[in-house]
């Protein structure tokens, strides 16, 4: 080994600690930057794969009932490639041994074969005999949470008549890579199940034979979606047609793909904070050394080494800092990667498996790794290597110290000799101090951003399940019922209260924006599913005229007294123009509001329901259950409170998850930035201060200048890092804002308290462990150190 | 005749600190001989080190010539310098300026790992008296050991040329003498061509050729007629 080699291999172990201490921030990068390129690589293949073998459609569309006849003018639409109808429903289930009832989505498979369109592999089993009537097959991840094996039966209410239905088989679709029943916030793969049963069965019970009610379509490359869109829905609209939708509106696709974004887009912004402090790090560390090896370094240069040798030498060193963060971060990120995707094997459903890590994340987090390093030490190294070897070999020409006009005021405040050399040595390096004051402010920003995050879910779940929902129930109901039949909901076993509502799919237009949502309507002091404002005010929609969503009135460019125009895409089909009434600050949805005389009056209409909101005495859970099943009327039940606790237990969980994790990376960053800090300040100012223990300051004093330097930044740096992470805050707001939900900015104080004690702890953890040495200092050969 | 090892012409060395120019060296014709030991002696400032970071390529003339055998070193850029310096001269220094993260034996490596005839870093180590410390650090040895460990360091490249900036000026007398003994030796064994720099009058009796600084100038040459042994010097 060259001597050279050796003396690098030396001058890293002596560094450990400080190496260290930069190889964890780098780690935190590199396993992030793994863990989410890598996800996100694997799932964005993964589907891909999957779509393209099981020909996932690209259009689908609903209608009330359609006649098949229509299929070749479907098929001969310019740009369609395949075309399949279907008959679609929903049963209430039964399931043995299980006291709440399940909600099955049935899909009827062609008498032909397997679809051609979205297809489902088969996992178990086989596919229901064509001709038989109480056979079907089930979506696995149902079937396994159920405990169903092949052969088992349970019970369905399909339109109003009970029926055994015999498991001959498990799949699993493209079309449900993630299950979530109606009107639930998670995937409940207990209580929600995909059917699939042979066309002649599904269309005697839904009364739908020679007819469709879905229908997929896959178009050609060369295809024009929206000119296909409208064509489909002309010919759809006589019968009830409720919109062709492409990919990012068909449900799984569109969470599956709202986490691929996240992943990407988190891939992309976090990965940097990490990447930029090791650079910081290691720039000022290889600065440090460069500036006390400038003898040897004139030396290497004398005996006649190049300066590309010695330009290697410092470049190698934060090589090896790297190498050590790649030690840590890739087992770091295999580890996490491993984590999140048996999370999202909790959610997702692949046929296959998808996460084997490739080799890809580790080249990429490597050589970026690498490059930091590098980079980090591109800056000193060069110094070194262009410093004239008859310069270095003379010791550094002393800092200028000038008097200036903070000098004056210094003095002004008579502030006492350590404080002075504290803040003259900050002032000394502005640029340096900045960066140190700004990574330290990085990590209170990325505490208060992350538990932004936790206080704005908490309020959303707070004004979604305990403000606007109070229901313990909801009941879909099939087609629209009269205001009655709630009566006949209230003798229901359990039910304590029942309140009804009118919900109406239409297209709200203005001008050429559009919007498809459902409009609600109740009536007036409703007390069980309420309109909330943001502030947690209770709304009631106006006698006459349409309540928006702030967000929906936003994207169709409405003010309040403007008009509105609603298609309806139920009962008549009328268009009418309505006044827009007012507008109300809301977190999930886009909700849209009528009051429930006016809605029915508009429809001409006794009044009548879609469904009952309901609360339940929970001692007559099963007594509940068993009598539901038997409205003739009902489609499904969505039980609010198992809802509730699963949310609620699954988004604590994470966020348990989320803030440790959390909590170690911003102590990382901080001990890595107040470490390298302190360690650099003792090696700049050991004389100093051995001379001030020679002059008799206690140890206590000394430390004082190099413990209060550290802390004086760490406290500056708190205002900087509330401010950029209420900035990251405010930025995912915005960018998290969608269709589905908007995420209020909760911005507590004690977020910023707690983000800043953890900061301020773990700064003075590693000054204090710099201050150790200092009580090893040997004072006369400090004093004899050449400089 | 002996072989003429290093020339320069009226050579000079201006440093510009922006206020001040300083005439470090004002015009210097010298000649260097092969094989002889000559002592630069002058006070502090009066351009010895200038010189001999020159004629050493570690440093650039402002104006004037400076010619190693038949090379123009002030026609050499920083390259054929590192090359020159790689290949022919040996450096010693007042604070023998070894890597504290090397043993003796590793230090001296650092020159043989990149000369292309050195000896054995052991045998360099012998001939300075230091074989039985060839595994220690630098921490571990005195300062005159030391110095013997950049003498051995020097020398271990079999330098044609070997310069010397105050060996001895921060040593006492009895390692100072030990240091100059192992210059003679290797200043006679190898016929290495050795300048070196002093303040300290009483090291000119054990040179060949005495040149006096000045100012930026020689001021005045003298040969000894008789040497004496580093041994003798009174110090």
């Amino acid at each position: 080994m060259d001597a050279l080699d050796r003396k690098l291999l030396r001058d890293f172990r002596r560094l450990w600690a400080q190496a260290l201490a930069i190889a964890l921030v780098l780690a935190c990068g590199v396993a992030i930057l793994m863990t989410t390129f890598g996800m996100y690589q694997a799932l964005n293949e993964t589907r891909a794969a999957y779509y393209e073998r099981n020909r996932f459609a690209d259009l689908f569309a609903q209608t009330r009932r359609a006649p098949l006849t229509l299929m070749p003018e479907i098929r001969a639409i310019e740009g369609v490639y395949a075309v399949e109808p279907r008959v679609t429903g929903a049963a209430i289930l039964t399931i043995p041994g299980r006291a709440e009832n399940a909600v099955g989505r049935i899909l009827s498979l062609p008498a032909s074969g397997p679809p051609t369109l979205n297809e489902p592999i088969l996992r178990s089993g086989r596919y229901p005999d064509p001709g038989a009537a109480n056979e079907v097959m089930v979506n696995e991840p149902f079937a396994r949470a159920n405990g169903f094996a092949l052969g088992d039966t349970f019970e369905a209410n399909l339109n109003g008549s009970l029926r055994p239905l015999t498991i001959t088989g498990t799949f699993l679709s493209p079309e449900f890579i993630y299950t979530i029943g109606p009107g639930a916030l998670m995937p409940d793969n207990e209580g929600f199940g995909i059917l699939m049963m042979p066309e002649p069965a599904v269309a005697a019970a839904f009364d739908m034979s020679g007819a469709f009610n879905s229908v997929s379509l896959k178009l050609t490359a060369s295809a024009r979606p929206e000119a296909v869109k409208d064509a489909l829905d002309r010919i759809l609209e006589p019968y009830g047609g409720l919109g062709a939708y492409d990919r990012i509106r068909q449900e799984s696709h569109a969470f599956i793909d709202a986490e691929i974004k996240q992943l990407r887009s988190m891939s992309v912004i976090l990965p940097p904070i990490f990447f930029g402090i090791s650079a910081f790090l290691v720039n000022m560390v290889i600065g440090r050394i460069v500036m006390l090896e400038r003898s040897e370094i004139g030396l290497m240069k004398a005996i006649g080494y190049s300066d590309t040798t010695v330009l290697t030498h410092y470049v190698l060193l934060a090589v090896l800092i790297a190498v050590g963060g790649l030690a840590v971060g890739w087992p770091m990120g295999s580890w996490l990667t491993f984590l999140l995707a048996r999370l999202y094997a909790q959610f997702f459903d692949f046929p296959f498996l998808i996460f084997t890590m490739s080799y890809e994340p580790y080249v990429v987090s490597g050589v970026l790794a690498l490059l930091t390093a590098a980079l980090g030490a591109a800056q000193s190294a060069l110094r070194a290597a262009r410093m004239p070897p008859a310069v270095a070999m003379l010791p550094p020409a002393p800092p200028r110290f000038r008097r200036s006009m903070t000098d004056r005021l210094l003095q002004f405040l008579r502030l006492s000799q350590p404080v002075m050399m504290i803040l003259r040595s900050l002032m000394r390096w502005p640029l340096r101090s900045f960066l140190n004051a700004l990574g330290l402010a990085l990590a209170v920003a990325i505490l208060v951003s992350s538990s932004f995050f936790t206080d704005a879910m908490e309020e959303i779940i707070d004004s979604a399940f305990y403000q606007s929902n109070r229901q313990d129930a909801i009941l879909l109901l099939s087609g629209d019922i009269k205001e009655t039949a709630l009566e006949e909901v209230r003798r229901l076993p359990g039910v304590m209260q029942a309140e009804g509502q009118l919900s109406a799919l239409a297209i709200l237009r203005n001008g050429h924006l559009s919007k498809h949502v459902p409009i609600e309507a109740r009536r007036a002091g409703a007390d069980l599913a309420r309109i909330v404002d943001g502030d947690g005010h209770p709304r009631e929609a106006p006698g006459h005229g349409i309540l928006l969503a702030e967000r929906l009135a936003a994207q169709l460019d409405l003010q309040p007294g403007e008009t509105v125009e609603i298609e309806f895409l139920t009962g008549r089909r009328e268009t009418v123009e309505v006044t827009v009434a007012g507008t109300v600050p809301q977190y999930f949805g886009l909700g849209a509001y009528m009051d429930f005389e006016a809605l029915n009056a508009l429809f001409r209409q006794t009044p009548q329901i879609t469904m009952a909101h309901v609360t339940l005495d929970s001692a007559a859970d099963t007594e509940f259950h068993a009598a539901v099943q038997d409205l003739p009327k009902l489609v499904s039940t969505i039980m609010l409170t198992d809802t509730r606790s699963g949310f609620q237990d699954t988004i604590e969980q994470n966020i348990g998850y989320m803030t440790t994790i959390y909590i170690v990376i911003a102590s990382l960053i901080t001990i890595g930035v107040a470490y390298n800090g302190a360690r650099i300040q003792l090696s700049e100012r050991a004389r100093e201060l051995a001379s001030l223990r020679i002059l008799g300051f206690s140890r206590g004093e000394v430390s004082f200048i190099l413990v209060g330097e550290t802390m004086l930044l760490a406290l500056l740096a708190q205002p900087l890092g509330w401010l950029i992470g209420a900035g990251i805050a405010k930025a995912a707001v915005e960018g998290f804002t969608s269709d589905l939900y908007r995420i209020p900015l909760v911005l507590k104080p004690d977020t910023f308290a707690k983000a800043s004690i953890v900061v301020l702890i773990a700064a003075l953890v590693a000054a204090l462990v710099v201050r150790r040495r200092l009580d090893n200092l040997d004072l006369v050969a400090a004093m004899k150190t050449r400089e | 005749m002996t072989e003429t090892i290093f020339r320069t012409e009226g050579l000079t060395k201006v440093y510009d600190t922006g206020t001040v120019k300083i005439h470090a060296l004002a015009g210097v014709d010298l000649e260097l001989f092969s094989g002889e030991l000559a002592v630069l002696l002058g006070p502090s400032g009066s351009g010895k080190s200038t010189l001999l970071n020159i004629l050493g390529g570690l440093d650039h003339a402002t104006a004037g010539r400076v010619w190693f055998r038949d090379l123009e070193l002030t026609g050499l850029g920083d390259r054929g310098l590192t090359r020159f310096r790689r290949d022919h001269v040996g450096f010693v220094f007042q604070f023998y300026n070894l890597v504290a993260s090397l043993t003796a034996r590793e230090n001296v490596q650092l020159v043989t790992d990149v000369s292309p005839n050195p000896m054995n870093p052991a045998e360099a180590l012998e001939l300075v008296g230091l074989g039985h410390r060839m595994d220690h650090f630098p921490a571990e040895m005195s300062g005159g050991e030391q110095q013997r460990v950049a003498i051995a360091r020097a020398i271990a490249k079999r330098p044609e040329v070997l310069l010397c900036d105050e060996p001895t000026g921060a040593l006492d007398s009895k390692t100072g003498v030990q240091v100059l003994e192992a210059l003679r030796d290797v200043n006679e064994r190898f016929g290495t061509t050795t300048a070196v720099i002093t303040h300290n009058a009483a090291i000119r009796k054990m040179a060949h050729r005495v040149i006096r600084f000045q100012d930026g100038r020689i001021s005045a040459v003298e040969v000894n007629k008789t040497r004496i042994a580093p041994a003798e010097i009174e110090w």
